[in-house]
């Protein structure tokens, strides 16, 4: 045992000697050995994967025939539906309900007012009965009017409400048909898997080009962004049930069917209602997204006043999405924890549905109200209040008078900290890269995780972008340490002071909230265009999991331990590091491990601040609509973050069974 | 008792593995514990034969682990037995088609759970109507059946709580109510009690034991608390290890241990509070005996009548003498 361990450290220091030996040297022992592909990949070797996917599209929508329909059929087939719902709901929020065609439509209907929207979301408060949480929704539903936000929000609004249910609905059938079937289960789970690590820029692509520009292609990509975790949850759910709670179904005679809908679906519906709350926020992260495919509404106004450097007006519209996150997120929690209480008297239809009927009669005294007075039909235009002069004022002054601290802060972090990693990552020759990433694979993992990692990351290399891979690495790798180092800490913090648990709960939560693009605004005002930028957004997006995880790592100790080692004579540092650190270990790891993960795919969408990497490759397949570039690139990212995703997951498990802790 | 048996297993495997009757076949459908070991199979139960009769209390007893719940799971086939077969009311178990198994599990079975397994999203009153909902029985119907059933089990005015409402004493008294709801003929309950304190235990045995005395239905019996199995049994099976070690009345296994495992179990209990005269008389007939008492009375509460009067007739229920007992063979029992 003592010999084993010995001989990992002499393998893993000189391993470690000779990586660094690598990179100091590879370029001179290449050219010695006059073979250059040591270090560079050759281009004419690399496999057009990106021409082969995009001609297999071009036949699938040209070409393709199912004898009865072609494939262009079944994508119109599947807009239609779509289509219908949308176009219904957009009516009711936003447009109303017209006759005629284009210019010369004449609205017969009124779209709901601002006043019986906030009466929809008043009603659906009340039912939580929280009355903090009616107070922040009813408040955030009049920030949308008050702050003239009003028109685009019933957009994103409208989209959200058609992309949440098919989400969920969708979602919760494949569930429970993976959780019928192993096979299913066993297909469906690795395309989840790349569902979720591949960046949603690579598959933007190919919906535009089946489904054309538009709101509908931008609900298909938000529906495909959102439902994975809605399978997941509901086979999670359906699979921890107690195996008794099943059996007592069955006994009680039970069809199949009964037994699936009677008993398993109402006893999964908390953690039902929490992968519903996901999708909801999964959906609303794509808002600003799904706007470069044609979404409207609050997205398309970020993403062009993006464009236009218009700072007051992204940062408006960034709030306003913000706000709906919020008041979103925290309804549907609150709908997830509702407590079911003891119905004491049996009730009549109208004490049943008494708020529902209140409601209906509201939205109709508010419409007729508003044929006469126009404040319920609008919000009066004098009344509103403009932010965008502000937040530009804002952002100057700062500049003005902080650029020199901001700079110095910059180039200090650029040339002592990213530069060395980016120039390490760059140095390493590939193919000692790919074999110390396979040793590390088996070390965890055994042979399945070491073929794993060899097939990866061959696939990248022969791909041609290794070295676009390299430098996503290391704004992966920058961003990650740094978070780690900022996140670790606080995540200890709050694992100790049940009162910092708190106000980190609430500021990691809200950042947890807002989509992923809401950070790019105010980095770029601050540190302009570039990797430093695309790093600080990515660091304060990828931060919540590493403080979230530590802190319940930390925390979570069996209360027992934390007795015998006081009992011992700990003194308090005692007790964190030589017992709550190294017991929360496998834990602090996952966490990590989700910042990872939460890096790797804000980086993509950092490619809008120019950076060189995957999310570039990806970028720029987007804009010239070339589906195989985008969805090539999308993979090696996805195939980047399974193979750290496999990895520290096999190193946490280890540990955990060594401790033997579930 | 009537001695027609209501359920029959017939050589029931039930084998956990990659291809367990294939296994069993190369093996002469008889392979060793340790040829299922080292083969990668685990051994739920090994070659169990019972029969069930009509109206009795058969209590199967073993530790965690020794097959008694697959057993029960096999007779209501909510587990299918690797091999053998299951009559019920001389049907095969085996051979029915997935709705006829429903039907039977709607009109002839009910089966209470450990840790209760009520529905969280019902109330008392639609956890115990849900058997019948199923059936599609309406509303009013089922409810007016529920209410029946509630005051049998001692709910009253609880009938429109959540189960996480109850104390668990009272979740399982709706768990017992939901058997009940079908007036099946077969009962299954599998440790029943087992997640209950002490106390509460008692008391739900004994209320158990007065709802059979009212309904008599046939009862399957799981329980790993051999103090249980000798207060609600008339039958007891003891199984280890997947099988079925003794088959017999808590008597015969106080007196004839199969054995060490069964002696282990039986030695520690108050044998003269559970023996009846019966099992210790003796059988030639001493007629001159002026005190008489029962074959059926527990040895403890003619005890003092034994050690002063030296020698005691024992009498039938219809008070034909049909042996004796005396001072020594008393003192000889208390002793050992």
């Amino acid at each position: 045992m003592q010999k084993k361990k010995l001989s990992n450290k002499i393998i893993f220091i000189s391993l470690t000697v000779l990586t660094f030996f690598l990179y100091w040297y590879g370029k001179e022992i290449a050219n010695y050995l006059d073979s250059k592909w040591l270090v560079k990949y050759p281009k004419h070797y690399s496999f057009p994967f990106a021409i082969y996917t995009s001609t297999f599209v071009k036949w699938l929508i040209n070409d393709a025939n199912f004898w009865l329909f072609t494939f262009n059929d079944l994508t119109r087939f599947f807009a239609w539906i779509i289509e219908q719902p949308y176009n219904i709901v957009l009516a009711i929020f936003s447009k109303g309900i017209l006759k005629g065609q284009g210019q010369d439509a004449i609205q017969i209907m009124e779209p709901l007012s601002w006043i019986s929207v906030v009466g929809i979301f008043f009603t659906l408060a009340l039912y939580t009965r929280d009355k903090f949480l009616i107070i922040l929704v009813v408040l955030s539903i009049v920030y949308l009017a008050v702050f003239d936000q009003w028109q685009s929000s019933m957009i994103t609004l409208s989209s959200i409400i058609i992309a949440v249910p098919i989400g969920v609905v969708l979602g919760i059938l494949l569930g429970i048909l993976s959780y019928k079937s192993k096979i299913l289960e066993k297909i469906i789970t690795p395309i989840l898997d790349l569902m979720q690590t591949v960046p949603v820029f690579a598959y933007l692509v190919p919906i535009l080009v089946m489904f054309g520009f538009g709101p509908v292609s931008a609900l298909i990509a938000t529906i495909i962004y959102a439902m994975p975790p809605m399978v997941r949850t509901t086979l999670l759910a359906l699979n921890s049930i107690d195996p008794q709670l099943k059996e007592s179904g069955l006994m009680s005679g039970c069809t199949e069917r009964q037994l699936m809908w009677k008993v398993l679906i109402p006893v999964s519906k908390p953690t039902l209602l929490i992968g519903v709350n996901q999708v909801i926020m999964l959906s609303l992260n794509m808002v600003i997204i799904a706007s470069m495919i044609g979404a409207g509404g609050l997205g398309y106004d970020v993403l062009a006043s993006l464009r236009r450097l218009d700072i007051g007006g992204g940062i408006e519209s960034g709030i306003a999405i913000v706000v709906i996150a919020i008041a979103l997120d925290r309804l549907s929690q609150s709908f997830a924890n509702l407590p079911t209480l003891s119905k004491k008297t049996q009730k009549t239809f109208f004490t049943k549905y008494k708020k529902i009927i209140f409601l209906i009669f509201y939205i109709i005294g508010i419409y007729i109200l508003g044929n006469f007075f126009t404040f319920f039909k609008l919000f009066p235009e004098e009344l509103m209040i403009n932010t965008s002069l502000f937040w530009e004022e804002l952002v100057k002054y700062i500049n003005i008078n902080y650029f020199d601290n901001l700079e110095s802060f910059k180039i200090t972090l650029l040339t002592f900290f990213m530069l060395p990693i980016k120039k390490f990552f760059l140095g390493i020759p590939w193919p000692w890269f790919i074999f110390i990433i396979t040793i590390i694979g088996w070390y965890f993992g055994k042979t399945k995780l070491a073929l794993l990692c060899l097939m990866m990351s061959i696939f990248i290399v022969t791909t041609g972008l290794w070295e676009k891979a390299m430098i996503t690495l290391y704004l992966c790798g920058s961003s990650v340490i740094i978070a780690s180092i900022i996140g670790i800490p606080l995540g200890i913090w709050a694992g100790l002071s049940s009162r910092a648990n708190k106000i980190l709960t609430a500021f990691i939560d809200t950042l947890q909230t807002l989509p992923s693009f809401v950070y790019l605004i105010p980095v770029v005002m601050l540190f302009r265009v570039g990797d430093f930028t695309a790093m600080i957004a990515v660091i304060l997006y990828a931060l919540a999991p590493a403080v979230r995880y530590t802190a319940h790592g930390v925390k979570n100790i069996n209360n027992q331990i934390v007795e015998a080692a006081l009992i011992s004579g700990c003194s308090q540092r005692q007790l964190l590091f030589k017992i709550r650190l190294p017991l929360a270990l496998p834990e602090i790891l996952l966490g990590i491990n989700q910042t990872i993960m939460l890096a790797l795919s804000m980086l993509v969408i950092t490619a809008l601040v120019g950076t060189r990497d995957l999310g570039q490759e990806v970028y720029i397949g987007l804009t010239k609509a070339d589906i195989g570039r985008g969805l090539v690139a999308g993979l090696c990212v996805a195939f980047i973050s399974i193979i750290a995703d496999r990895i520290i997951k096999a190193g946490s498990n280890n540990l955990k069974n060594k401790y033997g802790i579930k | 008792m009537s001695l027609s048996p209501k359920l029959i297993c017939k050589n029931v495997w039930k084998l956990y593995g990659d291809n367990p009757k294939e296994f069993l076949k190369s093996h002469n459908n008889n392979p060793d514990k340790e040829i299922i070991k080292k083969s990668g199979y685990i051994q739920a139960i090994r070659n169990a034969s019972l029969e069930v009769y009509e109206n009795e209390i058969l209590v199967i007893m073993g530790l965690s682990g020794s097959g008694k719940s697959t057993l029960v799971r096999c007779m209501s086939r909510l587990v299918d037995p690797t091999i053998g077969e299951i009559f019920f009311e001389n049907i095969d178990m085996g051979k029915l088609s997935k709705n006829e198994l429903i039907e039977i599990r709607r009109h002839k079975m009910g089966m209470v759970f450990q840790h209760f397994a009520l529905f969280p999203h019902r109330t008392v009153i639609e956890n115990i109507a849900f058997p019948l909902e199923v059936q599609g029985i309406k509303r009013k119907e089922r409810e007016k059946s529920a209410l029946e059933i509630i005051d049998l089990v001692g709910l009253q005015g609880r009938e429109n709580y959540f189960p996480k409402e109850l104390s668990g004493g009272q979740q399982q008294r709706v768990g017992i109510g939901r058997s009940l709801a079908v007036k099946p003929e077969l009962w299954f309950l599998d440790e029943p009690f087992s997640a209950l304190d002490p106390l509460i235990r008692k008391e739900m045995q004994n209320e158990f034991l007065k709802i059979q005395n009212s309904l008599k239905k046939t009862i399957i019996f799981i329980t790993h608390d051999f103090d249980e199995a000798i207060k609600l049994a008339d039958r007891i099976i003891i199984m280890n290890e997947g099988r079925i070690v003794q088959i017999g009345s808590p008597e015969d296994l106080i007196m004839k241990p199969a054995d060490d495992y069964v002696k282990e179990f039986t030695e520690d209990l108050p044998r003269e509070r559970l023996l009846s005269v019966k099992s210790i008389m003796d059988t030639k007939k001493e007629p001159n005996n002026s005190s008489t008492v029962y074959e059926d009375e527990k040895i403890f509460s003619i005890l003092e009548k034994v050690l002063s009067e030296g020698s005691v007739s024992v009498l039938d229920k219809s008070n034909n003498i049909i042996g004796s007992l005396n001072k020594e063979t008393v003192s000889k029992f208390i002793n050992n």
